[in-house]
């Protein structure tokens, strides 16, 4: 049993946890990720390592409110316990000193590359990072990223700061503009990570992407988390979780993150009905926002 | 010795679900000798003084010895002589190939009526569990003989090995990636076939005996065998099974609702999605399925889409029936629920619909030709014969590769060029100091009793090695 340390509510539908994990602490390194189960019937899904602390034992992870399985994290409080958690799982990002990069985030992207951006800037690269959010609202740690980063650029969905809507518009006017990169990083939403990937593409820029699909054991039994990268299938959970954003099939990764929608909804659905207290204790956790 | 003319050869049948009902529901197929029945069976052994059974036994069960206990209404010492070379006889009553095994070298196979020594064990079991007094009882006291030795898995051979070590006095701490304990036996074979209370109550007596299992631990990344050696461990047994999954390499193969083998059972049996949404984890299986492979995965795999509620299943084998791998009792229960088998049939492609969901298979028909490295027929592509099937769900079951994280994180381990760990089949030992290796990681995917039998000559092999060093 892993006890929750620490919850808060980021912005609406995002939820941040402090885990304690100490066995994990000690492994964990950029760009890995988690298997949890929250409860004797709750299924085995992955989410990403926000950080991790050695020397208290704990790990944080950030996530959004999609289905069944993260409204059951989300709804655990200070001093519940979360039944598995496994890891730390898949490669870790490979940081070497590249020059000059760009770091772009969005949602729950936003606590890996935190990390990440850490760890680069040790490396003597140069830091620029690019925050994606849907309004000011939904905008978080913010002053985080910036203390890791030689150069922030927040781009809004609702044009409110400046005149990107998204990342890629950015990354896309940066490198026209001259600007030189020797490596790109993109965590969070797929289409952040698949729209960034295409706006690279033309400049030859390798684009590091960490990819979310679907799992279940997390340790490359199942091939679940099949994905096709330049023509040849990969398992996410071992041969990744990062792959080289201009070779990933994306169209092919966004339907079989969708293959269960269906199921999903429905035991959302029935979930909530039978949690109806419980969520109206919550009440600080505002209504389900889409999928993707 | 019983006389020539006495000799019973009419093997007692084993009371099974009839095939319309058992075929929708999870509930153990085989339902088990009766009190009466198993006396029955029992009678007919004959006592061999040269008894083939125990030699065709991985683990040298003493069997004439344990079914004389059964005749003669002692079911303690039944018990005691089962357990004694077998830690996990529930688990082996259930899904061994006796038929290939003790009941093949039976003196009394020879003349088409062997011992039904599978279902007699199965008795044993069945009722050890029914008196957990008596198993208590048994267990004498251990004393820690200062060694301690770590188990990475916990599926046949690490429990094996586990309860043989634990017996000897070694402090045993096994290592399990998954959130159960019992690998294999918890996530690939399906509850109608092996009921999980049964492996959970094997697991319970392993860890009786001072075996303490550490669920979650995925080594290689939360701990490496490298770092168990230098942290206190002094031998270190490999048992991390059936790794990762092959695909037919076909276009398509990655539309949803193809699922590996693995990947189809562990969501049905490990996660339990058969009683989705009460259990979280969801499964599709649609109307109409087809699962690629003959052997006893296919088997599991297509009689658990039936019992998810498939209308057809297809068996899809680019062999014979003589040739498929499974056995013939699996093969049988399937073919008896309504599994339709299409052999000489191989896949060239899949075709999805516009949601990236599988809509149809193309097949083509083969025909045998002249025997191949494996010795059997080698199948050739039938010009023309290409068709298109509608499926909802397909599910290759073509075995495994070794899972390449242990190899990758440990120093010195010598590999085969399938990436399997170079063992010594006797000892089971590594190329690397301290460091034994036995199950599917060794041999490449095979059988549960096999790997039993690795735990325990690994066992044997240990405790002669760090008995000799002290």
């Amino acid at each position: 049993m892993y006890k929750v340390l620490k919850r808060e509510v980021l912005v609406p539908n995002t939820v941040y946890l402090k885990v304690e994990a100490p066995e994990i602490a000690q492994k964990a390194r950029p760009g890995q990720f988690v298997i949890l189960r929250v409860d004797e019937v709750g299924e085995r899904f992955p989410l990403s390592l926000t950080g991790w602390d050695k020397d208290e034992g704990t790990l944080e992870v950030l996530f959004l409110i999609m289905g069944r399985s993260t409204m059951k994290l989300a709804s655990l409080g200070e001093g519940d316990c979360i039944m598995d958690v496994v890891g730390p799982l898949g490669k870790p990002t490979e940081i070497e000193s590249y020059g000059n990069t760009l770091a772009v985030c969005s949602t729950f992207g936003t606590g890996p590359v935190i990390r990440l951006a850490k760890a680069l800037k040790e490396k003597g690269n140069k830091v620029v990072s690019v925050m994606e959010a849907k309004d000011e609202g939904y905008l978080f740690w913010e002053d985080r990223l910036r203390s890791v980063s030689d150069e922030i650029h927040v781009v809004l969905g609702d044009g409110s700061r400046g005149k990107h809507r998204q990342a890629s518009q950015f990354v896309k006017e940066y490198l026209k503009s001259g600007n030189k990169l020797d490596r790109v990083f993109v965590f969070g939403r797929v289409f952040t990570m698949m729209e960034c990937s295409q706006a690279t593409k033309p400049f030859g820029i390798k684009t590091v992407v960490g990819l979310t699909p679907i799992m279940v054991d997390g340790t490359g039994m199942c091939g679940c988390c099949r994905v096709s990268v330049g023509g040849k299938t990969q398992f996410t959970c071992v041969d990744g979780p990062e792959f080289d954003g201009h070779l990933v099939d994306w169209e092919l990764l966004i339907k079989r993150k969708r293959a269960y929608l269906i199921e999903e909804a429905r035991a959302f659905d029935l979930w909530q009905v039978d949690k109806l207290r419980r969520i109206a204790e919550l009440s600080e956790l505002p209504e389900r926002v889409s999928l993707v | 010795m019983a006389e020539k003319s006495k000799l019973n050869l009419n093997r007692v049948p084993i009371p099974k679900q009839a095939p319309e009902v058992r075929k929708r529901n999870f509930d153990e197929v085989a339902l088990g000798y009766s009190d009466e029945k198993v006396l029955e069976e029992a009678s007919r052994c004959i006592a061999c003084k040269k008894p083939g059974c125990k030699e065709g036994c991985p683990v040298n069960v003493e069997i004439p010895e344990f079914i004389k206990a059964i005749g003669a209404g002692d079911m303690p010492e039944a018990v005691r002589i089962l357990k004694n070379r077998n830690s996990l006889p529930g688990i082996c009553g259930r899904v061994c190939p006796q038929e290939s095994q003790c009941e093949m070298t039976c003196n009394l196979a020879k003349k088409g009526g062997p011992i039904a020594i599978g279902r007699l064990e199965r008795y044993v079991a069945d009722w050890e569990r029914a008196h957990p007094e008596i198993t208590e009882q048994q267990r004498g006291q251990i004393s820690f003989n200062g060694k301690s030795v770590a188990i990475v898995g916990s599926g046949p051979a690490g429990l094996t090995c586990a309860a043989d070590l634990a017996k000897l006095g070694y402090r045993v701490t096994m290592f399990e990636a998954l959130h159960v304990a019992g690998g294999v036996l918890m996530y690939g074979i399906p509850e109608f076939r092996l009921p999980k209370m049964i492996v959970q109550g094997e697991v319970s007596y392993v860890k009786s005996l001072g075996v303490e299992i550490k669920l979650d631990n995925v080594i290689g990344k939360i701990a490496t065998v490298d770092e168990f050696l230098e942290n206190g461990f002094d031998a270190v047994f490999l048992a991390p099974g059936a790794g990762a999954p092959m695909f037919l390499d076909i276009p398509g193969e990655n539309l949803s609702g193809i699922y590996s083998a693995n990947e189809f059972l562990t969501r049905t049996n490990l996660m339990k999605a058969y009683r989705f949404p009460e259990y979280d984890t969801p499964i599709q299986v649609g109307r109409r399925v087809a699962v690629f492979g003959a052997g006893n995965v296919a088997m599991d795999a297509s009689r658990c889409a039936l019992r998810l509620g498939a209308e057809e299943v297809y068996i899809i084998y680019r062999r014979s029936k003589a040739e498929m791998p499974a056995r013939l009792e699996e093969r049988e229960n399937a073919e008896e629920e309504g599994v339709i088998f299409k052999l000489l049939t191989n896949p060239s492609k899949f075709l999805g619909d516009e949601l990236g969901r599988v809509r149809a298979v193309e097949l083509y028909e083969m025909e045998l030709g002249e025997p191949d490295a494996s010795g059997r027929p080698r199948p050739t592509r039938k010009a023309g014969s290409e068709f298109i099937m509608e499926i909802d769900t397909a599910i290759p079951a073509l075995g495994t590769r070794p899972n390449p994280i242990i190899p990758s994180t440990t120093e010195g381990l010598e590999l085969t060029k399938w990436g399997t760990i170079v063992t010594d089949e006797a000892t089971g030992r590594t190329s690397k100091d301290r460091v034994w290796c036995g199950g599917d990681m060794a041999t490449g995917a095979a059988t549960v009793i096999s790997a039993m039998g690795a735990g325990r000559r690994a066992a044997t092999d240990i405790d002669a090695c760090l008995g000799n060093s002290s």
